[in-house]
């Protein structure tokens, strides 16, 4: 298949399509006919996306599968995926169907809200594909606007709020985004990441209203993209919109804004920051590593005094992309290896637990934390499922966010050991905000008169969990799953930028000397 | 076979908590049980057989990242060889134990399974300790120690109705987490300087990490020094070292066959297992070592004065637990690592058994646990106390000094103290006479214990005391053969531990040599089936030097550490000190309690500020509470309504106060159903953007 890439990416929007033209009428059965046939997308989409696992060459470390085709207004059309994006998609494609899966008992509006999602999926998937800058600026952009729709149409009380902040927030990060692009195209003369990467851009000072701006021209495009990723992640100052998309976002909607959606951010500064502009990004590497450090210990201080139980697990996902951005400008093998598994496991931690906060919300329509207690002794299958997903976000050893956390802090001890000592912290800090969430939902005796009658999960809530319980696990164990895949790409990547970085070095050095 | 060792717990576990209701309640525990008793007949087949030759297996690959290689694997030296004993032993006594123990609860209500739920988490427990032993490198060993960890927190919060069960766990799994914070960071010191973390690779590596600086926190700091230091915090944790130990007295909350395994004999002794592997790092790290003694010594004395006071029965074990840690750190700490392990293991035995004894009295008072509603036991349950009393004399050190006989506790406390005193010094002194006092305190709460509990007059609840039974066999054979490890663990192991250096040498596996008077070490006679080593070695023990070099052999002595030596030649009014603290403890309990049972009364009413000190545990809970919980609270509320609310929506971004209320305002329109209009105008929008920018900046 020459055009697997393709495939892959526009499967779920044509079955979008089908859904918008075909399906007619609001009764159950029609409903049920929407859900049915998104599932069969999402998971036919999955199906063939393994085969991208079998094609993949984890040695070869430029970009494969790559499709190539002139488009409208002579833009061109260019896919592929390396080690460093190729998970991504696989990620993408795993969650999907459980995300699908976990909102069949949705009745509101279901066929557009699975339109939504179909759409979305291929949004996020051109994200993590395209080999183009129009093309990757579409796909980020566009992605914002089915997820916009699934707050505000499908969210609770304060929907609109949220996602106005949502779109406002992250769409003017991605304005500046746009204007650095256009600088690119004009000095490269081209939107061929590929070429882009080779590319060197320079990173002689240049003085701007009297400043000196230390790496130039690099600098400024690092800044114009990183006042869209850092948005995107979400990194400390620019957090807040998350919590409260994710307070008023229907489950589903968590999910993928979780596991999916933050991801864009750390795989743009992959892509792009670190590769792209490695002089402007060692400059600026301690101002994100002590924002990363501030994201930590800041946002884990605030969920350990959450009532909302989503805002509580949104908190701890500020604080788990901390560490990824934290690994990512460690800039050292173990700190990206590390940034890219935590993003993974990220992915299908915070989806698992955002997944569990749904199963509960479902039955009492509340996420007061106040308003549960004693769960386990009606509901022993979810306490143990909550239980082992708790600790996976906790970093225990054995389960998949130890493996991230554990690769980043050992890669950015050896940068710097007071960003390593105080981002080890948020190893005592989570167990501190998730173990007390835990103890007041499930543990104690279950005497509040409206849990008297709860139920446990049923089989379809626990075949929902069952795929993400065992890649959890899977990677605790054997995390060579993922650092296989991606080792070579990431070693590459590290070694250009080391290189980049030492060339500049001695290029100053001797501009000084003369 | 050693593959089997280690995950047949494993099975046991997954079977009996998952699989339990298709082979039934008692299916699953006996499944379980039999499982560790598989595993503990494995275990002791590999500590005989083993001949000090340390071998490593590797089943398959963990994290890898760079230079970063971590394996999972069995690696077996004499010190796995003895945790694996002491961890499985125990382990497979309590699961039977735990089929009479938790056959009745009434924590739980009629028709709820629970059973196999605990021996599912025991199992599992023995599955993470046996991974943290058999580590081949520190990640792994990692592994283990947090899932003792949450095995830990599970089994403290078992009772899950109880709200002080659940706020230990969390404390419990918490104040661990302090301990791994410093744990990480030694690991990621070690890294970042050996590019390593096999033990392989970087035991060898101590004296040369003794030449190096690190430059931690802005600071030079010598490299063997920072990560002792640092990995130590890790075995304060996990140990219930002074400061990192207010989750041990409330990890009673679990059931008591729990305590009697975690909390006293296996898990948190992995601290002193730790700083015994990493003996080759310590003992290049003078001043962490020094640090070690401190806190050993005074956990060891502030332990001792707490449990003084303890009317819970649990919780005067349990302090009583935290003492004899304090010991085995100073013995670490003075560079006697086999005297550490050695009184390790003999404790293993005796304060499981005292455990499981007060688990048996508290399963016969129909789970009362204060001692002063008590008393008069010793008829109705005789093999209970008979049990008690052999532990009791075992913790106590009961034993003649100078001679073999004597309890198991008498070899390893004596080993201990005389170690102590042979380091010398002003720091070997205090560290002496603090083990003394504590040895004083031991021995007055231990027997304060006994006399309240089995001696004088019933108090208490009547109708108890007259339904107090014995315990059936299934507790009481588990108790039995405990007894026979706490009377002669120490007799038969003596020199294997804290016998002349060339015995101590060749079951750690560690090379020595004959020390010659003019003060220069011949050449390295191996270990294993030299004659030759093995007939001078009746000579005399000074001549016997250790020389294997750091990484060779289960433990290390740097080259100018006599202490072993110079331990047994300690004067005569030293090795009698234990003994004479033991026998005043004894007398003073014995005035106290049995003699004049109203003076303990009138004492705590004289000195009230003191007995209240002592009774509310020196207050560390409540400074801690002042100094760490508190302010994280108030401080995330701070950052949350604060920098979050005001500043960061309010100010920086004033955006999404300002502007989002007015998008939203339009936006009411679009609740009506022309949302999709509206989103399809967006896309559209940006289609032309980027269009036209580009194509305008192309042109």
């Amino acid at each position: 298949m020459d055009n697997l890439l393709s495939i892959v990416t526009f499967l779920p929007i044509v079955a979008a399509l089908i859904l918008g033209v075909f399906l007619r009428g609001e009764d159950a059965a029609a409903q049920l006919n929407a859900k049915r046939l998104a599932l069969a997308a999402t998971t036919a989409t999955f199906l063939i996306s393994l085969a991208i696992l079998v094609e993949f060459d984890p040695g070869d470390t430029g970009f494969q599968l790559v499709e190539e085709s002139p488009w409208l207004f002579g833009l061109t059309y260019k896919v592929g995926v390396d080690g460093i994006s190729v998970l991504f998609v696989l990620l993408t494609t795993f969650l999907m169907p459980i995300t699908i899966a976990s909102c069949w008992g949705v009745t509101h509006r279901v066929k557009e809200y699975m339109i939504a999602m179909l759409v979305l999926e291929t949004l996020m998937l051109g994200v993590f594909v395209a080999l183009d800058l129009v093309l990757f600026y579409l796909f980020f952009e566009a992605g914002l606007i089915p997820m916009f729709l699934i707050i505000g149409i499908w969210g609770g009380k304060d929907r609109i709020y949220a996602s106005f902040k949502f779109f406002l927030y992250t769409f003017l990060g991605s304005v500046l985004m746009l204007v650095a692009m256009i600088a690119m195209y004009v000095e490269a003369g081209t939107s061929d990441i590929e070429l882009l990467l080779a590319h060197q851009f320079d990173a002689g000072p240049i003085s701007l209203l009297g400043w000196q701006i230390a790496g130039g021209m690099q600098t400024l495009l690092w800044l114009a993209f990183f006042a869209s990723f850092a948005v995107k992640m979400p990194m400390w100052p620019v957090h807040t919109w998350l919590p409260d998309a994710h307070v008023q976002a229907p489950t589903a909607g968590s999910v993928v804004l979780a596991a999916i959606l933050l991801k864009m951010g750390g795989y743009g500064f992959l892509r792009f920051s670190l590769p792209m502009f490695p002089v402007a990004s060692d400059i600026m590497a301690p101002l994100v590593l002590w924002l990363s450090v501030i994201a930590i210990i800041y946002a884990s201080l605030v969920a350990m005094v959450q009532d909302d139980m989503k805002k509580l697990v949104a908190y701890s996902s500020v604080a788990h992309m901390g560490f990824v951005t934290m690994g990512i400008f460690a800039a050292n093998q173990q700190g990206v290896d590390g940034a890219i598994f935590q993003m993974i496991s990220h992915g299908f931690i915070s989806g698992a637990l955002f997944l569990c906060v749904g199963v509960i919300y479902d039955r009492m329509h509340t996420r007061d934390i106040d308003a549960y207690g004693g769960l386990v002794v009606r509901m022993p299958a979810y306490a143990a499922i909550f239980m082992l997903f708790t600790m996976a976000n906790v970093g225990l050893p054995g389960t998949s966010g130890f493996v991230g956390e554990f690769l980043t802090l050992i890669g950015v001890f050896q940068v710097n050991t007071w960003v390593g000592v105080l981002a080890c912290t948020g190893v005592i800090l989570s167990a501190g905000y998730a173990l007390w969430l835990y103890r007041r939902v499930v543990f104690g005796d279950l005497i509040k008169e409206s849990l008297k009658s709860i139920t446990d999960m049923t089989g379809r809530e626990k075949a929902i969990f069952a795929p993400l319980i065992i890649m959890t696990l899977l990677l605790g164990v054997y995390p060579s799953l993922v650092t296989d895949m991606i080792g070579p790409s990431v070693e590459a990547l590290v070694s250009s930028y080391d290189i980049a970085v030492a060339a500049h070095a001695a290029d100053t050095m001797v501009a000084a000397n003369n | 076979m050693e593959t089997i060792l280690l995950f047949a717990p494993l099975v046991g576990a997954l079977i009996a908590g998952f699989g339990w209701r298709m082979i039934g309640e008692t299916g699953a525990q006996a499944v379980a049980t039999a499982m560790l008793f598989l595993s503990c007949l494995l275990s002791w087949v590999v500590f005989l057989g083993f001949d000090g030759e340390t071998y490593t297996q590797s089943l398959f690959t963990w994290v890898e990242s760079g230079t970063l290689f971590t394996d999972w694997a069995i690696r077996i030296d004499r010190l796995t060889a003895i945790m694996l004993i002491v961890i499985t032993s125990v382990s497979a006594l309590v699961h039977l134990y735990s089929f009479g123990y938790m056959a009745h609860d009434d924590n739980f209500k009629d028709g709820e399974s629970y059973r196999p739920r605990f021996f599912a988490y025991l199992s599992f427990f023995t599955f993470a300790m046996l991974m943290l032993v058999t580590a081949d490198n520190l990640l792994q060993l990692f592994f283990g120690w947090e899932g003792v960890g949450v095995a830990s927190y599970l089994l403290i919060g078992f009772y899950f109705r109880k709200p002080s069960a659940g706020a230990a766990a969390m404390k419990a799994f918490i104040v661990n987490r302090v301990g791994d914070f410093g744990f990480l960071l030694g690991i990621f010191a070690l890294f970042w300087l050996t590019d390593s973390i096999q033990f392989d690779v970087i035991l060898p590596m101590g004296p040369e990490l003794a030449g190096m600086t690190l430059s931690f926190l802005g600071m030079e700091m010598n490299a063997a020094e920072t990560i002792a230091f640092l990995l130590f915090i890790g075995a304060m944790g996990k140990s219930a070292q002074l400061f990192l130990h207010t989750w041990l007295p409330d990890a009673m909350e679990g059931p008591t066959p729990v305590s009697a395994l975690i909390h006293a004999a296996t898990m948190v002794t992995a601290g002193v297992f730790l700083v015994c592997r990493m003996s080759p790092v310590i003992e290049y790290a003078p001043t962490a070592g020094n640090f070690i003694i401190i806190v050993g010594a005074l956990t060891a004395f502030v332990a001792a004065t707490i449990g003084l006071v303890q009317n819970d029965i649990k919780r005067v074990i349990a302090y009583s637990t935290m003492s004899q840690l304090g010991y085995m750190f100073v013995a670490a700490g003075v560079g006697v690592y086999s005297v550490a392990m050695f009184h390790l293991f003999t404790h293993a035995f005796f304060k499981a058994m005292l455990f499981l004894g007060a688990g048996s009295v508290i399963h016969a008072m129909h789970h009362e646990q204060d001692m002063r509603n008590y008393g008069g036991l010793r008829k109705k349950i005789p093999m209970t106390f008979a049990a008690m009393m052999i532990g009791t004399l075992a913790i106590t050190g009961v034993g003649i000094p100078t001679t073999y006989f004597g309890f198991a506790g008498f070899f390893s406390k004596d080993a201990v103290v005389e170690s102590a005193f042979a380091f010398g010094g002003d720091l070997g002194q205090f560290a002496f006479w603090a083990l003394i006092v504590a040895a004083v305190f031991t021995s007055f709460y231990s027997w304060r214990l006994m006399f309240l509990t089995f001696f004088g007059k019933a108090r208490g609840n009547k109708h108890t005391h007259e339904h107090a039974h014995e315990s059936p066999w299934t507790m009481l054979a588990p108790l039995g053969l405990l007894a026979v490890g706490s009377v002669f663990a120490g007799v038969v192991w003596y020199n294997s531990f804290f016998g002349h250096t060339n015995d101590v040498a060749r079951f750690f596996g560690v090379p020595y040599a004959v020390e010659d008077h003019s003060d220069e070490a011949q050449v390295d006679e191996p270990a294993e089936g030299d004659a030759a080593a093995v007939a001078d070695g009746d000579q005399g023990y000074s001549h016997y030097v250790f020389t294997g070099a750091p990484g060779e052999g289960a433990i290390h002595a740097a080259p100018d550490n006599n202490i072993l030596n110079e331990a047994h030649e300690v004067p005569y009014w030293v090795k009698w000190s234990p003994f004479l603290a033991m026998a005043l403890g004894f007398a003073v309990a014995f005035w106290f309690y049995i003699v004049n049972p109203s003076l303990p009364k009138r004492l705590a009413a004289n000195q009230r500020p003191l007995y209240l000190f002592l009774l509310n545990k020196w207050y560390f809970d409540e400074m801690f509470d002042f100094l760490f919980v508190r302010p994280a609270r108030w401080l995330g509320r701070m950052l949350w309504k604060g920098g979050d609310g005001a500043i960061i929506d309010g100010g920086i971004n004033g955006l999404a106060l300002g502007i989002i209320p007015f998008f939203t305002r339009l936006a009411g329109r679009a609740q009506t159903g022309y949302i999709f209009t509206y989103a399809f105008a967006m896309v559209l929008g940006i289609v032309v953007l980027v269009t036209w920018v580009t194509l305008r900046a192309g042109g």
